[in-house]
């Protein structure tokens, strides 16, 4: 954990200190192109896993209720600050 | 919406070579894609550095702006630790490094099996990746599909709240369009505050 969370910090002092430099702004390019590769990895190891490619259904079923549950949670959460805070004050 | 198709096409092409067995074993090393993890944090992080919204936004906080990624992050953390009631596969930990995707289906994904392989094993680690992964995605297809239902019956930072940290890029056409074009700075500052939060919540939650 703290090896990711350091390595970032590192980025984000480089990024700063660098920020002048014209070819930092293609980081967002060469981020997709990390990420692409990646998750072609990660399919890799989903496709060659017999057990799991027969439990997609399953673990589809799970997506959907954490993705469903996560959403409820954040837009009630969002009424209430709506309803509570911003809905009478105006602006923020 | 196209650099979202190509990501997940590479997925599915992995997916597809990986099914039929066509490339050798030595490919998948673990080592190979901690190290490529290890480049795209280290990416993020510069991204994150260099970028000039950033100074601007960090200056605009006010707590009733700091409000809605507050909501979001604690309406979806506390439903998301609902879930492994349901999911005994699956423990309020696992559940909630899922949720703290917050619809950012790339980089949760990727941090989750990496992070779980060396406690939980290579195959658990893909398959609670791969929930991420979809749960994510879909996250974010109910944000791009309900925003007018749910600014209709939760308000207008509702559909802020279930993009999670796309409100900045993919989900903010339909914010605009649905909650006005005022509320368009609150979906920046809240896409931007969100998705910094990702790696943290996530390599956190999986720190459990």
């Amino acid at each position: 954990m703290f090896t990711v969370i350091s390595i970032m910090f590192v980025g984000i002092a480089v990024g700063f200190a660098g920020k002048k430099i014209s070819f930092l702004s293609y980081i967002h390019q060469s981020i997709s192109v990390t990420i692409c590769c990646l998750l072609f990895f990660l399919g890799l190891s989903v496709g060659k896993n017999d057990h799991l490619i027969s439990h997609l259904p399953v673990l589809g079923g799970q997506a959907l209720l954490l993705a469903f549950l996560g959403t409820l949670g954040s837009v009630l959460a969002g009424w209430l600050v709506w309803r509570y805070f911003w809905k009478k004050g105006g602006n923020p | 919406m196209k650099g979202s198709l190509t990501v997940i096409g590479f997925f599915l092409l992995g997916v597809l070579l990986g099914y039929i067995h066509c490339l050798p074993e030595g490919m998948l090393g673990n080592d190979l894609t901690s190290w490529i993890l290890y480049a795209l944090m280290f990416q993020v992080g510069i991204s994150i550095g260099c970028d000039k919204k950033l100074k601007e936004i960090l200056h605009s906080i006010t707590p009733k702006l700091l409000l809605v990624p507050l909501a979001t992050i604690g309406g979806t953390l506390a439903f998301s630790a609902l879930a492994a009631c349901f999911l005994s596969q699956w423990s309020v930990w696992n559940c909630l490094a899922v949720g703290s995707g917050f619809a950012y289906y790339s980089l949760s994904s990727l941090l989750i099996t990496e992070l779980l392989t060396p406690k939980a094993g290579p195959a658990l680690a893909a398959e609670l990746g791969t929930i991420a992964l979809m749960a994510n995605i879909m996250r974010e297809i109910m944000a791009l599909l309900l925003a007018p239902l749910l600014v209709r019956y939760f308000g207008k930072l509702a559909p802020i709240c279930a993009g999670g940290a796309t409100t900045m890029d993919t989900t903010l056409p339909v914010i605009t369009q649905y909650a006005g074009k005022e509320l368009v700075f609150v979906a920046l500052f809240h896409g931007i505050l969100v998705d910094l939060s990702v790696p943290f919540f996530v390599s956190l939650f999986c720190a459990f």
